[in-house]
């Protein structure tokens, strides 16, 4: 008698061993993304070129704030699984791990910087 | 146990050049990458100039003055571009997915509205944030 179920045996296989998780979530920050990257465009590009004064006033009010918030945190992660699988296509072993690894902490540092830059801003 | 023959398998992108003609989906679709990884220049200018804001008067004058200088102009211009390319590229991933659009001359004229809708869209976004 077989105890494992047919979905069961079926999980961890094939060729991402997680199934369509990384698709569906770069399913979902795209379209996070749709709504926040033109609202933030027209945020910065406004923004830029103002004296410190004008910069520290916008970013310091709530949506300003909240909408970069998010683009740098949804847009990093959407980032480094992108490029993570733009790096599983062209490269594999041992370079393919440390340019996963690289890209990672990367999106993760600029996330970070950024998120620290807006709360000193506006907090 | 038996020594298992090691297989060569061939790495993307082989069949460029030799076995492959670029065409318009193909081309749409490997700019959708490009644009998406060449945006790590503009966000890492815009995040600098945001640190520099929050930093100091001293650290923002610098950040500024490159962020508004012609190689700022020549960074953000080109992200600007390339955000909305790969915006619209994106949709048309998201439609894609859908099942739609993809017959062949439907996914050719996708890729060629990505490609005029995204100088469009630049052009409009400059003029809206002057």
């Amino acid at each position: 008698m077989r105890y494992l179920t047919d979905r069961k045996r079926a999980e961890g296989r094939g060729p991402s061993h997680t199934g369509a998780h990384h698709h569906w979530s770069m399913t979902l920050s795209s379209a996070g993304l749709a709504f926040l990257v033109p609202v933030w465009l027209y945020i910065f590009g406004k923004t830029l070129g103002q004296g410190r004064e004008e910069v520290l006033d916008t970013f310091s009010r709530p949506f300003p704030a909240i909408v970069t918030g998010l683009v740098l945190v949804i847009g990093m992660r959407h980032f480094a699984m992108g490029a993570t699988t733009m790096i599983e296509d062209y490269t594999r072993g041992t370079t393919r791990k440390m340019a996963v690894v690289f890209v990672v902490s990367l999106a993760w540092v600029i996330g970070a910087t950024g998120i620290f830059a807006l709360l000193k801003i506006a907090l | 146990m038996t020594a298992q023959k090691r297989v060569e398998r061939p790495l993307s992108p082989f069949m460029f050049g030799k076995y492959y003609r670029l065409q318009m989906t193909s081309a749409s679709s490997l700019l959708t990458r490009i644009t998406g990884h060449a945006l790590v220049a503009g966000v890492l200018l815009a995040v600098w100039w945001l640190l520099a804001a929050a930093a100091g008067d001293s650290h923002f004058a610098v950040a500024n003055a490159v962020a508004t200088s012609w190689f700022g102009d020549l960074v953000f211009t080109g992200s600007l571009w390339a955000v909305w390319y790969h915006y619209l590229a994106g949709l048309r991933h998201l439609y894609y997915d859908a099942g739609k659009g993809l017959d062949i001359r439907t996914a050719e004229r996708l890729g060629w509205i990505c490609v005029a809708g995204s100088v469009v869209l630049t052009v409009i976004t400059i003029v809206l944030v002057q």
